[in-house]
């Protein structure tokens, strides 16, 4: 049981877990429109880089994470333009995208630092440091809820926060704003969209873009708050988990919160081998957490427990008349 | 409707996103402060000049004839194997464990079971997902990609307990003497001159050959080869004319993954002659970019290989003489998949107006004195 009531791991899960979330409901507002988006990894890479080679730069994290929002944006248009306006393979610009990003941010970082493609560490007011929330202090006595709030709740770096509103405000958006019909409408039937006089190219794209502001994020929480600057590949198939947790989620912003957490906390179980060791009495393979996230996305793709069914039109480009 | 000749479709399209991918790196090192021109010329002489060079150009292409030719197939049958890298993971296993565990009396002998091996478990790690996408319709992509972590995940702990050698590094024991493949320097130096010296070219590459003309008889000359076109072309003709999709998902992709292990005969058994960790270096993934640029004919695949080969070699050579990482050649492939995957009908489009514009005259004579009579 040491594994459930640590404060410790479950502080990690969330620390861990909001790069996936942030990223995962990127891709769900790209499938959601659909446009299928397996660039996810390579716009957090881009974001992360240029988030902490500016936050270098200028002292000033916020200006980093602007940054990384717009490399990330950029990534985004490029997708944009290839499944929308050229119809090309959503899959395969996607794959470009991701080789784009691991390519580019060691050659730039390189000719930029000279530190064998990463950027210096970052210090002070280029990092978003963690918030204390009011009370926090006063309320750590307190047993068990004390400890909770002061060092679970409290602590974080805004940009968990923030990770963590945007799924109110992805549901939101999705389940009660027109936009958000017509988003979801036009991932399923995009000529019935485009019958009601609603442009099916503006509304991927707006899409596209939404998705490339969170993967922006996420990608400069991971060089700007988890870690502190860029190393080369650093998001480390995190874009990858984090479409595993979309499926997962099947495409549902609340899901995606739980199956974010969950993979969240494989990983950051993952960092604690004793207490494994001192739950089960034997040693779980750290090689096993690390694949289980895909192991049981496969096992849901399969439909053997509770099949997750993608958006109808996704992967399809939209062609006027034919 | 008015179409290129073929012949622009199948050299043209491909040539002019390659320059497009060319000019866009060159700004790219331009940026950087170096000399695109002379990145050039480095990458030419230190890939191409010499048999040194040509050793390892050569030895690179091998690894992406199989994995270029494992997506190629999957290609035709209309589906995109992103698993090469996973499906190589498992090759090298397969290789590892026929050279390891079975006494062989001479290289001839196992290469051919080394080969067989690999196929195997390369195959065996496609299969799963072509089951799932054919009877459960789970997206081939999805569950490649996902295969392909669970197949480092497995690595990495064979690596480190099972299969680990003594010693601190998670690889394999050196496989037996009798397993080591014929190098291009023992195949190619007579008496006093010594070609290829050093360089990891070997015998793999001509079962790569090989492996390009049977998958070129497979598709163009054999019933099954015909279905897996078929089925590619349009599943619900496929279907009708009693075409099982079942079938050729699970055989098309069973190839595919056999392709794509057999690379391992390269560098698992052919170069490293031991198992280590990311022993593939996205050899899988540069298969996309190379069956794209080869438009899924094995012999364009061959060509593709050949370049992609060259870039490598190249690359290294730029990273070791100037100030441009290694990474350089990543952005390369990006930009070709880019243009020949994504962008195609940006690079086509235009050319299929040059081309129809052209061919116009044709049907004119007999419109024209009569505008010239209105006139």
């Amino acid at each position: 049981m040491d594994l459930l009531f640590n404060i410790q791991v479950w502080d990690s899960t969330i620390r861990l877990a909001t790069p996936l979330l942030l990223a995962c409901l990127a891709g769900l507002f790209s499938e959601r429109s659909g446009i299928f988006d397996i660039g996810l990894e390579g716009k957090m890479l881009a974001a992360a880089f240029l988030s902490a080679a500016v936050a270098y730069t200028s002292g000033n994290a916020w200006i980093g994470l602007l940054a990384g929002i717009g490399a990330s944006m950029a990534l985004a248009a490029l997708h944009g333009m290839a499944s929308i306006t050229f119809r090309g393979n959503q899959l395969i610009s996607g794959v470009a995208i991701n080789f784009l990003a691991a390519g580019l941010t060691v050659v730039v970082a390189q000719s930029w630092f000279s530190q064998g493609g990463r950027t210096p560490q970052l210090a002070g007011g280029a990092r978003f440091e963690p918030i204390e929330l009011p009370f926090a202090a006063a309320l750590a006595d307190v047993p068990m809820v004390g400890p909770v709030y002061a060092d679970l709740i409290s602590g974080q770096t805004i940009l968990v926060y923030i990770a963590l509103l945007c799924v109110p405000a992805t549901w939101w958006l999705l389940y009660r704003t027109r936009f958000g019909l017509r988003l979801r409408a036009v991932g399923e039937n995009p000529a019935a969209v485009d019958t009601a006089g609603v442009s099916v190219v503006g509304l991927r794209y707006a899409a596209v873009m939404i998705c490339g502001v969170l993967c922006g994020i996420a990608g400069a929480y991971l060089a700007t708050a988890l870690q502190a600057g860029f190393t080369k590949d650093m998001t480390a198939g995190r874009g990858y988990i984090a479409l595993a947790a979309l499926i997962f989620a099947k495409w549902r912003p609340w899901y995606a919160l739980s199956a974010t957490i969950l993979f969240g906390y494989l990983q950051a179980i993952a960092l604690r081998p004793d207490l494994i060791e001192k739950t089960f009495g034997f040693d779980i393979q750290g090689q096993l957490l690390d694949a289980l996230p895909f192991i049981m996305t496969v096992v849901i793709l399969a439909g053997f427990v509770g099949k997750a069914i993608p958006p109808r039109a996704g992967g399809e480009p939209y062609v006027k008349e034919r | 409707m008015e179409r290129m000749p073929k012949w622009a479709d199948v050299i043209l399209v491909p040539l002019v996103s390659l320059i497009l991918a060319a000019i866009i790196s060159a700004l790219v090192i331009l940026a950087i402060g170096e000399n695109p021109w002379a990145a050039l010329k480095l990458m030419v002489s230190g890939a191409l000049g010499s048999s040194y060079g040509w050793g390892y150009t050569l030895y690179y292409a091998t690894n992406f004839i199989f994995t270029g030719l494992a997506v190629a197939i999957a290609f035709h049958a209309r589906m995109f194997n992103i698993g090469g890298e996973g499906q190589a993971i498992l090759g090298g296993l397969g290789v590892a464990i026929v050279c390891l565990y079975i006494p062989w009396p001479h290289w001839t002998l196992a290469i051919l079971g080394a080969t067989a091996g690999a196929a195997l478990f390369g195959a065996a790690w496609a299969v799963i997902p072509a089951f799932l996408q054919a009877k459960r319709g789970s997206h081939i992509v999805i569950t490649t990609i996902m295969f392909n972590f669970m197949a480092a995940a497995l690595l990495n702990y064979l690596l480190v307990n099972q299969l680990k050698a003594p010693g601190m590094e998670p690889a394999t024991s050196k496989f037996p003497e009798a397993t080591n493949l014929p190098s291009f320097q023992d195949m190619f130096s007579f008496g006093e001159t010594t070609l290829f010296r050093g360089t990891p070219a070997n015998v793999a590459f001509f079962v790569a050959v090989l492996a390009c003309i049977a998958i070129w008889v497979l598709i163009w000359k054999t019933r099954l080869g015909y279905e897996i076109r078929a089925f590619g072309h349009s599943e619900s003709a496929a279907k009708y004319a009693g075409i099982s999709p079942t079938k050729i998902i699970m055989v098309s992709m069973i190839i595919s993954g056999g392709l794509a292990g057999m690379m391992a005969v390269n560098n698992v058994m052919g170069e490293a002659e031991r198992l280590v960790l990311n022993a593939v270096e996205g050899a899988g993934f540069i298969g996309i970019a190379v069956a794209l640029m080869g438009r899924s004919h094995p012999f364009g695949v061959f060509l593709a290989a050949i370049l992609f080969g060259f870039l490598y070699q190249g690359g290294a050579e730029l990273a070791l003489w100037t100030s441009i990482p290694r990474e350089m050649i990543v952005v390369i492939q990006a930009l070709v998949i880019m243009f020949t995957g994504a962008l195609d009908q940006m690079v086509r489009a235009p050319l299929e107006k040059v081309f129809i514009a052209f061919n116009k005259p044709q049907p004119e004579p007999q419109a024209k004195p009569q505008a010239k009579m209105g006139g």
